[in-house]
């Protein structure tokens, strides 16, 4: 084996947290100039890889070496100067300072003894216009989208360390076009020889960008392979260790018959977020809303649920017209929304998985009729057991739950009020493969017990799979409705593209 | 940019009006003697305020400013008065214990991860506390040393006097507005305001920052103590109660997020000055009630914070909207 230009390795790494093995005897490494995919599902030990690379974490057993020699690295500044910068997916940089700020802070130029402000940001331009961004470097950091504030702190990460560049996750919350921009940088970098790690759940992304691929699983390594030597459903397999159920596929759905709508929404419109629209869903009904992000899909969400509220339309219910004022009219009509960003909306990490649950119906029986914690452990119990969620305990705090698993606690959540009308928003943003499969298997099963569902998904498969209509978004407006046979990731991405050809 | 540094221009505009308004009906009101004395009698409130905007900025609270206030002026009265030490020593020594003191507060916030509410309310009562065991009678300070420095002034054009310590508070303004723009202290105090988690991962040393914030915080408590025997001639352990209070309202309306990561030293200066306009208001109309004073304070700090979270859900709809 090579291993002349490894800039990082670790060998048969160890590590476990409270007599969990979270990593068992893995090994990794990183070549220079090469793009390295590092995947696996939520809980497969990417995360903890990537924090002993860093720094964050020390490992039980298992060397790391960098440039060929030992070393134990001791937080993240010891990574830095040993050439390892990282990016994170969530925490990245800090929007009240300055560009420059962010890219120079800790080594200030400095002019008899002060920070000097004009130099700094000179360099920062400099530095950034070999990335082709070129802004405004004294502006808050705030002020910039999420692409170009990920950009920016690639820019550091790479001046800061200069050999390996761990990049987690760094899609997920970028359009299409965002992220063509971060991978034209990202092979730049590889071709000036730096050795990128790249974390990911879009698989094609994987394909599109990477040149090697390590795949983990429940903390062992399942594999090392040349990408262009891995076939999709190989890597899949290897993710899952077992063949990928079907549940992708689009059944044959039954000719939809015109049924009378659950609810519907006519004229429904707010100025600055989504133009007026009109909408019906029936019982046992799936709408998907397919649009690129900033379409218009939370927007869409967030006005049915009553979050923001519409300046005009109305909406009837049964047939009777209804007022949707606030969240708390919605959950009192039976409505429930699973929020887009569960971290900020939806989940209360500290609470426990019991507490989490029970939270919406506590909050629809109103505070006088307390349950018990009896009643609420048995709730509890019910939805661990129907959703499968993984957890050692329903006391246990939510924060400590995959991804995936905390998903299935906010589904729980509002399946206990026994909604009539549900609301998901990107309910498989960040989760794994597997649990991607149960909540497709899941929004099928509540369709067919008769609760009308509208899903809203990036993932154009998914919608696919489990929607009797399609609803396509653009730039703020509700298009077009696709039904029967015109529902296929094609037949979506034309309805999505069409027309915005002119003006994207 | 601009949005940031609007709470600043707020302040500044409500400053300006103040005094017109002021000027307006009390026209002698517009004279360098009443700026020279709005300097004077807010001095040891502006000092503190500078060390408290850099704790806020850094998203904490120090509530044991107005003891320590007490606490400096009592240790120094009682150093000069029955013991016989030279002032310039008794300062030197009140300054380094206020400096040790915020030092290990800090370091029981950041070590013992308390909050910082907590842990300098238990500062401020052990300050006041020891000031009492120090002694509970107000100590009269007489030294030339001490007549010297209150008869030091510099005459402003119009006759106003800008004495001692009016002219310290300035220098402690310029001298802060410098380390907050100008340092890598500084800059580290907005990270951490802004992000702790993210600002560790950053490289900034929180730990080293926040015990540096909290001595700062402490040494301009200690100095503002001095600054405040000097005003009164004395040191009495009932003084300052509440000052912290003040000073916290004037960071507030100065422009800064009580959350952390956002104002200006700057904007305090326009905030204690705010204040003292109010006093002095007062005072030239002499029937109303000096509470007044906390009254008009009071609805200035809601209208800012109301301003601030406008700013914020404002910012935050910008941000929706320019999403796509």
């Amino acid at each position: 084996m090579n291993t002349t230009d490894e800039l990082v390795s670790a060998r048969d790494i160890r590590k476990a947290f409270l007599g969990y093995k979270v990593l068992d005897g893995v090994d990794f490494s990183v070549r220079s100039g090469e793009i390295h995919a590092l995947l696996g599902e939520n809980g497969a030990g990417k995360s903890t890889l990537i924090k002993i690379l860093t720094g964050v974490h020390r490992p039980d057993s298992g060397t790391v070496r960098v440039g060929g020699e030992a070393v134990v690295v001791r937080d993240t500044l010891h990574a830095q100067q040993l050439g390892i910068g990282t990016v994170y997916q969530e925490v990245n940089l800090l929007p009240n300072l300055t560009v420059a700020e962010n890219l120079f802070i800790g080594r200030q130029p400095r002019r008899f003894g002060l920070v000097d402000r004009k130099t700094m940001s000179e360099r920062a331009k400099v530095l950034l216009a070999q990335y082709d961004i070129h802004i405004d470097v004294s502006a808050d950091l705030a002020r910039y989208s999420v692409a170009i504030q990920q950009l920016v702190a690639i820019a550091r990460a790479v001046d800061l360390s200069g050999s390996v560049l761990i990049l987690d996750e760094p899609t997920a919350s970028l359009d299409r076009h965002e992220v063509e921009l971060l991978f034209s940088v990202m092979r730049k970098l590889r071709d000036r020889g730096l050795g990128i790690v790249f974390i990911t759940h879009f698989l094609d992304q994987v394909y599109e960008v990477s040149d090697r691929i390590t795949v983990l699983r429940n903390g062992r390594l399942m594999g090392i392979s040349p990408t262009a030597a891995l076939s999709k459903v190989d890597l899949v397999s290897m993710m899952l260790g077992r063949t990928l159920a079907a549940s992708t596929e689009r059944e044959k759905q039954p000719e939809t018959e015109r049924r009378e709508p659950l609810v519907s929404f006519s004229n429904y419109g707010r100025s600055r977020s989504i133009s007026p629209f009109d909408l019906d869903i029936a019982a046992g009904e799936v709408v998907g809303v397919a649009g690129l992000l900033g379409s218009g899909r939370t927007e869409t969400a967030r006005l049915l649920f009553g979050v923001d509220l519409p300046e005009k339309g109305s909406a009837t219910m049964d047939g009777k017209t209804i007022r949707i004022a606030s969240p708390r009219d919605a959950i009192r009509l039976g409505f429930g929304l699973c929020p887009e960003d569960r971290k900020i909306d939806g989940i209360i990490g500290d609470l426990s998985v019991r507490e989490n649950i029970a939270l919406a119906l506590q909050a629809r029986r109103g505070w006088l009729r307390r349950m018990s914690s009896r009643e609420q452990a048995e709730l509890a119990d019910r939805f661990v057991k129907a959703l499968d969620i993984r957890t050692t305990d329903i006391e246990k705090p939510v924060k400590l739950l995959s991804g995936g698993n905390q998903q299935k606690v906010i589904l729980a959540r509002w399946l206990a009020t026994g909604p009539r009308f549900l609301i998901l928003d990107e309910p498989t943003r960040g989760i794994d493969v597997g649990a991607h499969a149960e909540i497709i298997e899941l929004i099928k099963r509540l369709c067919h017990e008769g609760m009308a569902l509208l899903v809203i998904s990036s993932e154009l498969e998914e919608i696919v799979a489990y929607s009797t209509r399609v609803r396509v978004l653009r730039d703020r407006v509700h298009c077009q409705d696709l039904t029967g046979d015109e529902i296929s990731a094609d037949g979506i991405m034309r309805a999505i593209a069409a027309q915005t050809g002119a003006t994207a | 940019m601009s949005n940031r540094l609007l709470p600043f221009y707020a302040t500044l505009i409500i400053c300006v009006l103040a005094y017109a308004i002021c000027v307006f009906q009390f026209p002698n009101m517009f004279s360098t003697r009443v700026l020279g004395n709005l300097l004077t009698d807010n001095a040891f409130l502006g000092i503190a305020a500078v060390g408290m905007t850099f704790v806020i900025l850094s998203g904490g609270i120090d509530l044991s400013v107005g003891s320590v206030i007490a606490f400096t002026g009592v240790l120094i009265a009682v150093l000069v008065g029955w013991y016989g030490v030279h002032p310039l020593t008794a300062f030197v020594i009140a300054l380094t214990i206020a400096t040790a003191f915020g030092a290990g507060m800090g370091a029981i916030i950041h070590y013992l991860d308390v909050p910082a509410f907590i842990v300098t309310l238990a500062g401020m009562f052990l300050a006041r506390g020891m000031s009492f065991v120090i002694t509970t009678e107000s100590i009269p300070i007489n030294h030339e040393f001490y007549t010297a420095l209150q008869g030091l002034y510099y005459r402003m054009p119009g006759g106003g006097r800008l004495n001692f310590v009016g002219g310290v508070m300035v220098l402690v303004f310029l001298a802060g507005i410098v380390v907050a723009h100008f340092t890598k202290f500084g800059s580290y105090v907005y990270a951490i305001g802004g992000n702790r988690t993210s600002a560790e991962l950053m490289g900034v040393p929180v730990g080293r920052t926040t015990i540096a914030i909290y001595a700062l915080s402490g040494f301009l408590s200690g100095l503002s103590g001095i600054v405040f025997s000097l005003y009164t001639s004395a040191g009495y352990s009932l003084s300052a109660v509440g000052v912290e209070l003040d000073t916290i309202a004037a960071v507030v309306i100065g422009g800064t997020l009580l959350t952390g990561g956002v104002g200006l030293v700057a904007g305090t200066f326009v905030g204690v000055i705010i204040q003292g306009i109010i006093q002095t208001y007062i005072v030239f109309d002499g029937t109303l009630s000096s509470w007044w004073t906390k009254i008009v304070v009071g609805f200035l700090l809601f209208a800012f914070i109301a301003l601030q979270r406008l700013l914020v859900y404002l910012s935050s709809r910008k941000a929706l909207a320019g999403e796509h």
